[in-house]
């Protein structure tokens, strides 16, 4: 039976690549940036190779969808720490990939227990983040999931972070303070539990052993460390009643936003930043600005975190599908960035529709595997559609290559729908249009507020109908 | 897709259903009679309620089921309910005053990795909210020996040790108090071992401390002989072995037979006394304990408490039936003879059940386990008693009269 395993891109692609060179597996394909979601080994050519976001892995190898794997050890304790029973054997520490988890505050004077407030802890890893909290006895506390730039949050919108960095003085560089460190990582190849027990992996393995430098010293999991007193360089934004906070996005939609705000005359300084600051300054009196994830707006305005916020309709949807009641609301839509959500199957299945697709899954033993980035859209979607037993792979990225071995449909984004025909599958059916889309508090907030946001509303909604 | 029960849950049978129904039922009668109210609070619970030091220990907090709630978008996780204790002291705290008895019949949420069907577990409990001394103690430990009683459960072991005084014992020891809070988790999780392990590195203990950690119960005797000398070793831990004396001064005026066992203290952080478990064999059945910092720390003020839960699931498990359930009523089939009589049968069915029997209406020609059948028409007579094992039949013109022939026939 064939071999198969995971393969981590981001991070960890250039020296994983390097390692497996020296290993002799002969993998061309697993350098490029296109088109290598499955590339083949010269060497083990009977083995089945997938290249996943580095956060999927371990879900993939406790699944038992394949057989091996490499990451880091932060998204194994991340699933671990939630799942202990998790099928999943730490088989050798590959010594490169090195870096900390750190829990942060942007002063070295914050106290694990506020008065009676929740203690809000930003994170990539909400449950080791969850685990620390508990393990620090905090009585009361919340933990906000986000997909990025967790740093930006301490000290207004948090107070504190749970950071991945290279090493300990890494934090100084985002203005931070550790309060204790959480866990000492660096990327490992893991099996399943059974295939491990059960598969010849003998060969696969000892050609990563023999390509590895000899052990170094061992790693320690969850050392406390002394706080020390680096200076704070993240001041808090000094902020009145009625000032407005605005949430803008980082990533690939900052050149739009910025020739939209351009257009209503709003002008920012050092967005898009060089040197990852996140929070600009802007010209507009009475106005902040701070630098996050499109994927964590709605969440952050709900919380009273950011008054409005730019993003799209998509993560504002995928809020309400969790939290139907939640006060954020869409302001204005801007018209740009237009996607469609669309359900996607393997172009193989004989479904042609969501009629279709209840008559196949009833007709199948498996439960129905629906993989998404968007994971509360897509759960929705099942319940609504009556998919009956489904259960949803949430996924970091590059979903296309989950079809069809890994999942059986996938709700995605698709702009032309060109990249979903080159992976061979097929839409069956479109959810919504997703546009970029001012997101604000439905909350009643205070009436010199409430017309300052107005107010900015009015001049963008003048820019977008100018275009 | 074959469907099947969640993992770790358990279906209740109607046998089954009898036995849990009536250990509840002597629960609930014992509780009233000694004045305790029943009180029922929501499954659902916010998870800070668990999670305050001196609540749930972090072992336990790893396995509960937690999650958002629909408007959970702040981030703070509800539970579903882990432990019966803390709701009802929340429930006291926020809507009650002075001297509370209450008790309550609840299922509890707790994570097993293991395949048993032990995620869902039912208990009895009762506090006892407003009194701190030794007799407060020693009426529920009479209180909960009284239900086993009744439940006719023989080999009941009471175990008996103190949170006050392990505490006191591991400041004793040296530790730091992070040590102290980890060891005091690991000793309240059921780790028996975990006191004698520690005093092992700990070479400044005298040998005043080593009878403590022995893992066999000590006498109360010993205790009182040993009291004059720890209060000169260790005045600190005079108090806590005082109070924990009184107590057990009153269980032995009452005649109650326990062991004494400080290191195997298992139970919740949240206890700060006297410590109680039942057990029979090597099975736990229930324990209890007192928590006078509990309410306090909700904001409830000075409030001394104390309480006990028992495990219906084991309890129901180690009695066959016939040992627990008493002699169940009759049942009586009621059956439409001619057409026309469907509300005299539903009205006779209804008199038979306020009358202790239970009827069920025949819809499909029914075979079962009935003493007696019912026949009833719409002219008389309208009943007719038909017994089953004698095939002897019995006509009756009223309700009344039936209910009258139907007690001859040796059934109510």
């Amino acid at each position: 039976m064939a071999v198969k395993i995971a393969l981590p891109k981001g991070r960890l692609l250039r020296k994983t690549a390097a390692m497996l060179q020296k290993a002799g597996w002969g993998l061309d394909e697993y350098t490029s940036n296109m088109g290598f979601y499955r590339p083949k080994s010269r060497k083990f050519t009977e083995s089945l190779i997938r290249v996943f976001h580095e956060k999927d892995i371990p879900v993939q190898i406790a699944m038992g969808n394949y057989d091996l794997g490499i990451c880091c050890l932060d998204w194994i304790e991340e699933l671990l720490v939630k799942y202990p029973s998790s099928d999943i054997v730490k088989v050798r520490d590959l010594l490169y990939g090195k870096g900390a988890l750190y829990a942060a505050a942007a002063s070295p004077q914050v106290g694990l227990r506020q008065n009676g407030a929740p203690v809000r802890i930003a994170s990539e890893y909400p449950n080791l983040a969850e685990a620390f909290a508990l393990r620090k006895r905090m009585s009361r506390f919340s933990i906000f999931p986000v997909w990025g730039a967790a740093e930006a949050y301490p000290p207004e919108n948090a107070e504190m972070a749970l950071l991945s960095v290279k090493h300990g003085e890494g934090l100084a560089d985002y203005g931070m303070v550790p309060v204790g460190k959480m866990l000492d990582f660096s990327a490992f190849l893991i099996a399943n539990r059974n295939t491990w027990e059960t598969k010849n992996l003998d060969k696969i393995v000892t050609s990563i052993c023999d390509s590895l430098p000899e052990a170094g010293k061992k790693m320690t999991a969850g050392d406390e460390i002394n706080t020390v007193g680096a200076p704070a360089r993240n001041r808090p934004v000094e902020t009145r009643s009625d000032t407005v906070r605005l949430a803008l996005p980082d990533g690939h939609q900052q050149q739009a936003t910025v020739n939209l705000l351009d257009r209503a005359g709003i002008k920012l300084d050092d967005y898009p930043s060089e040197t990852g600051n996140r929070r600009p300054g802007i010209n507009v009196d009475g106005v902040t600005v701070k630098v996050i994830r499109p994927q964590d707006m709605p969440l952050q305005v709900a919380n009273g975190n950011f008054d409005m916020a730019i993003t799209g309709r998509d993560w504002l949807t995928e809020h309400l599908d969790q939290f139907p009641s939640s006060p954020v609301g869409e302001l204005l839509d801007l018209k740009s960035s237009r996607v469609r959500i669309v359900a996607v199957v393997s172009q193989k299945l004989a479904v042609d529709d969501c009629g279709d697709l209840r008559r196949f899954i009833a007709g199948r033993e498996e439960p129905f595997r629906v993989a998404s980035e968007y994971v509360n859209i897509a759960d929705r979607y099942a319940r609504d559609n009556l998919l009956g037993c489904y259960r949803v792979i949430p996924t970091w990225g590059a979903t296309e290559a989950f079809l069809p071995e890994d999942a059986d449909m996938l709700i995605e984004n698709t702009e032309t729908g060109r990249t979903i025909a080159r992976h061979n599958l097929k839409v069956i059916d479109t959810l919504f249009i997703s546009t970029g889309c001012v997101v604000g508090s439905t909350d009643v907030v205070s009436g010199v507020k409430r017309k300052k946001l107005e107010a900015i509303v009015a001049r963008l909604r003048t820019a977008v109908e100018d275009k | 897709m074959k469907i099947q029960r969640c993992k770790g849950m358990r279906d209740i049978s109607p046998a089954e259903m009898k036995v849990f129904r009536l250990v509840e039922s002597i629960c609930r009668d014992v509780c009233s009679g000694w004045g305790y109210q029943e009180v029922r609070t929501p499954t659902i619970e916010y998870l800070h309620l668990f999670t305050s030091a001196g609540t749930l220990t972090p072992g336990r907090l790893g396995k509960v089921y937690s999650f958002l709630d629909w408007d959970g978008w702040s981030g703070e996780r509800v539970v579903l309910r882990p432990d019966g204790t803390i709701p009802v002291a929340r429930m006291y705290t926020e809507s009650m005053q002075g001297m509370a008895r209450l008790f309550y019949a609840a299922n509890l949420f707790m994570f097993e990795s293991g395949g048993e069907e032990t995620r869902e577990r039912w208990q009895c409990g009762a506090e006892l909210i407003g009194a701190g001394s030794a007799m407060a103690d020693a009426e529920l430990i009479t209180l909960s020996l009284e239900v086993l009683k009744k439940l006719g459960l023989k080999g009941v072991e009471l175990r008996l040790s103190h949170a006050g005084l392990i505490k006191a014992l591991l400041v004793k020891l040296g530790l730091t108090p992070e040590e102290q809070s980890r060891m005091f988790d690991r000793i309240l999780d059921g780790d028996a071992a975990a006191l004698a392990e520690v005093s092992r590195e700990s070479p400044e203990v005298g040998d005043t401390l080593k009878p403590f950690l022995g893992l066999k119960g000590q006498s109360p005797g010993f205790l009182r002989n040993q009291r004059a000398l720890l209060a000169r070793n260790m005045p600190e831990i005079r108090r806590y072995l005082d109070e924990f004396l009184k107590t057990v001064d009153i269980l032995d005026e009452l005649g109650v037979k326990y062991q004494i066992n400080v290191a195997s203290g298992a139970g919740f952080e949240y206890y700060t006394g006297i410590i109680f478990q039942f057990f029979i064999g090597k099975e736990k059945i229930g324990g209890g304990g007192r928590y006078d910092a509990l309410i306090p720390s909700m904001g409830g003020g000075d409030m001394p408490a104390s309480g006990f839960a028992l495990y219906v699931d084991r309890l129901m498990n180690l009695g066959s039936p016939e040992n627990f359930v008493k002699k169940a009523p009759e049942r009586v089939l009621v059956r439409v003879k001619s057409g026309g009589a469907v509300k005299e049968a539903f009205g006779a069915a209804d008199k038979l059940r306020d009358a202790g029997y239970i009827a069920e209406l025949d819809l499909n020609g029914e075979k079962g386990d009935f003493q007696c059948i019912v026949e009833v028409r719409s002219a008389a007579p309208v009943f007719t008693i038909v017994n089953t094992e004698t095939k002897k039949k019995i006509e009756a013109s009223t309700v009344k009269e039936l209910l009258k022939r139907l007690e001859e026939e040796g059934g109510g």
